[in-house]
């Protein structure tokens, strides 16, 4: 099949951008969408152009590095990551746009690879638990719902991409940030840090320049890993509940 | 009180208090409503006056009154304070082909939907509320009692066609509003549960969709001389 690319090309972060067209015309409709760019990069090479630059890494759909905009969705037309995406679900002779994720959180490095590590920040501000040390718990020493656990684990299944933002039209990353609350805030290992969570990751989503939800539902429908906006309500739960109720924690040390 | 603060700045907080603001509007419409559907009544308007004149002078409906106005104006600064931060986190470059698929059109233009809302809420309020309260509304007598003749003043309003026009349009901007607004409500509030989600979008779309209707029904049915 033959397609027409229109495609994001930027040198670096503080230049300007533009689309430039190129003409496809060895693709097989097997080809993985990667697949089909990699073509594209071996043939600018060849003429001595420089390739498109874009993220990739495990391409089997669970890494969460591919991303591209895609005639007006993130990941494409599916439901699914970049990587799992083929040429079939083209049209022979389609105009495809591919664009970066486009947020202000997410800056763009080089034509259609953005900056993520604003979600890697949010991760770092309190998407974690304590765990002991020693000897090997038990497997099944704390008994948790089997429905509870499914739940934890539909959250847990986000793999941090960020289609979600490249969605929102306010490129909000609450389904994102309420996912990562939610796989912790359900299950009892969660608990000891529970309320100084979601405070934390809330606060570091807004300093990172993230939109507010407005409720369009776009993220649950163009997530990869079909993570639900109930999360969202979750979330809101989890922070009103929190703000009201908890300790004020305070940096810095105690005692002296 | 820092713990406040922080809190009601955060993007959370201040979605809480759209919602929370939204909901208290969404309950003085149904009150509103119910109130005008007495101008339908064939009784001169004298059940429509006398409820108009205890709501413009009783001290309790004064104070939720003002109350009122206060949501309308937090509602309206909440949204222009998220829509400006909303729009500045998409960054200088905008998406050169998006796709409508995902969502529907009334939760993307909830912003072009209030100001329609808005706009019509001071056209409102310059030609009632207004006149009731620091103009000249000719009274009228029932049993010895002088009482304020609302319904005379809606009804030459309601004679002009355009007027009832302008009204019935925005009507239609306040159900798509509704059509959003009353579920995303609950979201933001957090009571999402699959036990109650279909309850609340029913109740949500049935009133988005019955209230508007009933409130531009009486122009209409005013401008044809019907009455029950």
């Amino acid at each position: 099949m033959k397609v027409t690319l229109k495609i994001w090309r930027q040198k670096g972060p503080n230049e300007k951008g533009g689309f430039k067209t190129y003409q496809h015309d060895h693709v097989s409709p097997d080809m993985s969408f990667l697949e089909m760019l990699d073509v594209l990069n071996t043939n600018l090479i060849k003429k001595g152009e420089e390739p498109v630059h874009f993220d990739h890494d495990c391409r089997e759909g669970i890494c969460g590095m591919c991303s591209l905009y895609i005639n007006g969705h993130p990941h494409g037309p599916l439901q699914t990551t970049t990587c799992q995406l083929h040429m079939r679900s083209f049209k022979d002779g389609e105009t495809i746009t591919i664009e970066p994720w486009r947020a202000r959180a997410f800056p763009i490095i080089k034509d259609l690879v953005v900056d993520r590590t604003a979600f890697d920040r949010i991760q770092q501000a309190g998407g974690y638990i304590s765990v002991n040390t020693g000897g090997v718990p038990d497997a099944n020493e704390i008994p948790i719902p089997k429905k509870v656990a499914d739940e934890a684990f539909d959250a847990a299944t986000c793999i941090g991409c960020g289609a979600c933002v490249a969605a929102c039209k306010n490129a909000s990353a609450m389904l994102f940030v309420s996912a990562k609350v939610s796989q912790f805030a359900l299950l009892p290992q969660g608990k000891p840090e529970r309320k100084e969570r979601v405070q934390k990751m809330v606060a570091q989503m807004d300093a990172e320049g993230f939109g507010a939800c407005t409720n369009t539902k776009a993220c649950e429908a163009e997530c990869p890993k079909g993570i639900s906006v109930t999360n969202i309500a979750r979330l809101n739960r989890e922070y009103y509940s929190a703000s009201i109720s908890s300790y004020e924690w305070q940096v810095g040390g105690g005692g002296e | 009180m820092t713990w406040f603060t922080k809190f009601v700045s955060s993007s959370l907080g201040r979605k809480l208090l759209m919602a929370l603001t939204g909901i208290f509007l969404v309950l003085f419409l149904a009150v509103h409503l119910a109130g005008n559907l007495q101008l339908l009544k064939n009784d001169n308007g004298h059940a429509f006056n006398v409820y108009a004149e205890f709501m413009s002078t009783n001290t309790i409906i004064q104070l939720v009154s003002k109350g009122n106005f206060a949501f309308i104006l937090l509602h309206v600064f909440i949204a222009l304070f998220l829509t400006i931060k909303n729009r500045q986190a998409r960054g200088g470059e905008r998406y050169a082909v998006t796709s409508s698929k995902s969502s529907i059109w009334a939760s993307r233009n909830m912003g072009i939907l209030g100001t329609l809302i808005l706009i019509f809420l001071v056209v409102h309020l310059k030609d009632f509320w207004a006149q009731m309260h620091y103009g000249g509304v000719a009274t009228v007598n029932y049993d010895g009692k002088e009482v304020r003749d609302l319904a005379a003043l809606v009804g030459e309003w309601f004679d002009k066609g355009w007027y009832v026009g302008l009204y019935v349009f925005c009507m239609g901007a306040l159900a798509f509003h509704l059509w959003h607004g009353f579920e995303s409500a609950f979201q933001t509030l957090g009571l999402n549960h699959l036990k109650y989600n279909a309850v609340i979008s029913f109740v949500g779309r049935a009133f988005a969709i019955v209230v508007p209707v009933l409130f531009a029904l009486i122009p209409i049915a005013m401008y044809f001389d019907l009455k029950l």
